[in-house]
């Protein structure tokens, strides 16, 4: 059955056109996807997130826990509300999902998995706990919801909404956060810009989701933020990585930490198989669009495509690719599109950051 | 759903306007558009192409998806919309002023036996 956030109702209202996205009944726009899009970079706009799932891991094991649990470090995680993204590696180093941990307290952190995976992930959660026997409570919070703010107001937005958060966030660096009262509000994003995820009671969400819209905060789609977060070089999981996937071969070499002594689920495998593809943008340089699995000829070898769109803000067709090693940004390589071979170039997989073109 | 009840449609939400001189006018309809999003690129055929009827003819793409144009009978392309390729927009704007190409159908008939208004609107609610 379709699951809905308690946004559901709020969406519909506003005209949304709604899809099912990894079980969810979510708006995919509501009107203009690219409107939206340029909302977010030139202005600001709210996603609704509550489908993804937030879990609190709790107890005087949750860092050796984590430590074993994912493939970046959770040792990194020394200051108070600080964020790290990681991936969750099963045994062959496949990814079983991407997230981000935010570190409370010694004995409490908060993870938030994708939607279309949170079952999974718990169950996959409570295995590695029994086998491990550590004093760990993994609790999903399916009674919170969650609402990023985005955009180069975002945060001005939010504070006039809800200027109890003001303080305790305005010296917020990227990829923190802090409780306020009910608010959790962190500084992490999936779109390039400066904002907010804000996660609340979910019977606060639909109030505070209202108070936005009246701000002048403008409501986005899961169009929208796949634009947005393509445009900024960020994977989505499911399509440039899964469980087949290693993250040395979609672009998350940086997120895995093989340096430190600690063991995790999956180090072994990446140890023993280093690298095979590498994982960077193309910029369509002929008139089309690039799209998903379609193939890239390149000097080097056959590569792929595993995200493509036409980017609102670059006005040309953008793509995350996995092709051979050997392939050089600036290199022009071909991409077949239906029955021809239309140029690319490749590109660092950024394109777009803080409202501004990097290519 | 808007359907202008002075032209003919396809099951596949082609609409189709004759001319005074014989020749259609083809877009695709409204509802088609709302389907698809915001298109973002338009590739038209060549003019003098000849096609059949139900043949690929132009792509439209939208930024979720491409979707293919078929040419609603047999017959020969005479005009292709240029400025709707520089401005596919125009499309969702108003799908049945941004027409996308012209043909000159190789038998009348075939038109006349395209879906009127009433037809299409059963049609796109199977």
């Amino acid at each position: 059955m379709t699951q809905k956030t308690v946004l559901n109702e709020a969406h519909r209202r506003a005209g949304a056109k709604m899809v099912d996205f990894g079980g969810w009944d979510m708006p995919l726009h509501y009107g203009s996807q690219i409107e939206e899009h340029h909302a977010v970079r030139r202005d600001s706009g709210m996603f609704d997130v509550s489908h993804m799932c937030a879990v609190d891991v709790a107890g005087s094991d949750a860092r050796a826990f984590l430590l074993r649990l994912i493939a970046n470090n959770v040792d990194k995680l020394r200051l108070p509300g600080k964020a790290l993204y990681s991936a969750m590696l099963n045994e062959s180093g496949g990814v079983v999902d991407d997230l981000i941990v935010y570190y409370i307290d010694e004995a409490q952190y908060r993870i938030v998995v994708n939607a279309g995976t949170a079952e999974k992930d718990l169950a996959w959660m409570a295995a590695r706990l029994a086998e491990w026997k550590l004093e760990v409570a993994v609790i999903p919070r399916r009674d919170l919801a969650m609402i990023a703010v985005q955009g180069p107001n975002a945060k001005a937005r939010v504070w006039q909404v809800l200027p109890a958060t003001r303080a305790a966030s305005e010296a917020l660096k990227p990829f923190f956060s802090v409780a306020v009262g009910d608010y959790f509000v962190a500084s992490t994003g999936y779109t390039g810009e400066d904002g907010f995820e804000l996660t609340l009671p979910a019977s606060k969400a639909e109030a505070l989701w209202q108070a936005l819209a009246d701000a002048g905060v403008k409501p986005i789609g899961l169009g929208a933020r796949d634009t947005l977060r393509l445009e900024a070089g960020m994977n989505l999981y499911g399509q440039d990585m899964d469980e087949t996937v290693s993250p040395l071969d979609a672009g998350l070499a940086w997120t895995v930490d093989l340096a430190a002594p600690r063991d995790f689920v999956g180090k072994a495998a990446l140890l023993a198989r280093p690298a095979q593809k590498q994982f960077l943008g193309l910029l369509l340089l002929d008139r089309g669009v690039l799209r998903a699995h379609q193939k890239v000829a390149t000097a080097q070898g056959e590569g792929e495509i595993t995200s493509g769109t036409f980017s609102p803000t670059l006005q040309q067709s953008v793509a995350l690719a996995r092709l051979p090693l050997g392939v050089a940004v600036g290199d022009t390589v071909k991409v077949e599109i239906r029955d021809k071979q239309l140029a690319a170039r490749v590109v660092k997989p950024c394109f777009v950051r803080n409202g501004k073109a990097l290519i | 759903m808007n359907v202008p009840a002075n032209l003919k449609y396809t099951k596949t939400h082609e609409w189709v306007r004759v001319e005074a001189d014989g020749t259609i006018t083809v877009g695709i309809t409204e509802h088609a558009q709302d389907l698809l999003g915001d298109l973002v690129f338009i590739d038209l055929p060549d003019v003098g192409k000849e096609v059949a009827a139900e043949q690929e003819i132009v792509v439209v793409e939208s930024v979720k998806a491409a979707a293919d144009v078929y040419a609603p009978v047999a017959g020969t392309v005479t005009e292709v919309n240029g400025p709707v390729a520089d401005a596919p927009e125009s499309v969702n704007q108003d799908a049945y002023a941004a027409w996308l190409f012209k043909m000159k159908p190789a038998n009348v008939a075939d038109v006349d036996a395209l879906l009127d208004a009433a037809g299409y609107l059963a049609s796109a609610a199977e």
